[in-house]
């Protein structure tokens, strides 16, 4: 007994034909656009004002508004 | 009763102090924004702490789960404008007696300690391309965020960065090709 093995789904030929040139590969560009130099020199500078120490005044300020209650 | 999943809910608290946190957290985020917008500490500063307080007055038209930070930042944007434009035309400003022909001016000597290049240039863009370079490119909203922000559409908003940046370049004279890793 001889099995048979249909070639239709084990073809393990290669793909033939134009796998080469096609639009296959695509390069993932960055999300933005050519970054500046500066583009770092931007964040960095906002972070840096995020990382500063509050002024004691941002401390109380939500108290307030609690206890005036109004505008 | 609601069932409030949104913050952390550790135990019993109360949306107010989900709020507050959540503001209060918002501070440094806005203070960056405010300063960037109009190069100033101290009138920033002044900037930041009304548009808490305004925040904290309008808590009940804040929607939970909406980006809170988007919706801070709408206020102080549009406090910003408002105030100076009010405070132009009185010329009763912050500072000491500082023209503001547009909107902005440099930094007077006395809040000039830090005043780099790139803040120098930044305050030169005109006013909507600053805020839009700002909040796209520091403070890392999308494109449509910042334009809900700045309550235009996204392509405005886009055309705004690329010129923002455009110019920035101009300015500071570097090349835009920065791959730098």
């Amino acid at each position: 007994m001889m099995t048979r093995y249909p070639c239709t789904e084990y073809t393990l030929t290669k793909p033939h034909g134009s796998g080469s040139g096609g639009p296959s590969e695509k390069r993932l560009a960055p999300r933005k656009p050519e970054t500046p130099g500066w583009a770092d020199g931007l964040r960095k500078l906002y972070d840096d004002v995020v990382s500063e120490p509050l002024p004691d005044s941002f401390n109380d300020l939500l108290k307030k508004p609690d206890q005036a209650g109004d505008d | 009763m609601t069932d409030r999943t949104s913050q952390a809910s550790t135990g019993l608290r109360s949306p107010e102090t989900d709020f507050r946190e959540g503001l209060l957290a918002l501070i440094p985020h806005l203070r960056a924004f405010a300063r960037g917008l109009s190069g100033r500490p101290d009138f920033a500063d002044d900037l930041v702490q009304e548009t808490v307080m305004r925040a904290w007055a309008a808590r009940e038209r804040y929607q939970p789960d909406t980006n809170m930070r988007a919706w801070t930042f709408t206020i102080l944007r549009n406090h910003f404008l408002n105030d100076l434009r009010r405070a132009s035309r009185t010329t009763e400003l912050v500072d000491d007696g500082v023209d503001l022909p547009g909107m902005v001016s440099p930094p007077a000597q006395e809040d000039a300690v830090h005043v780099s290049d790139l803040e120098a240039a930044l305050l030169r863009l005109p006013d909507d391309r600053r805020e839009a370079l700002l909040l796209v490119g520091a403070g890392g909203f999308s494109y449509d965020e910042a334009a809900d922000i700045c309550g235009v559409p996204a392509g405005t908003i886009k055309s705004r960065v690329a010129r923002g940046r455009a110019q920035l370049t101009g300015i500071l004279g570097e090349d835009p090709a920065g791959d730098q890793a």
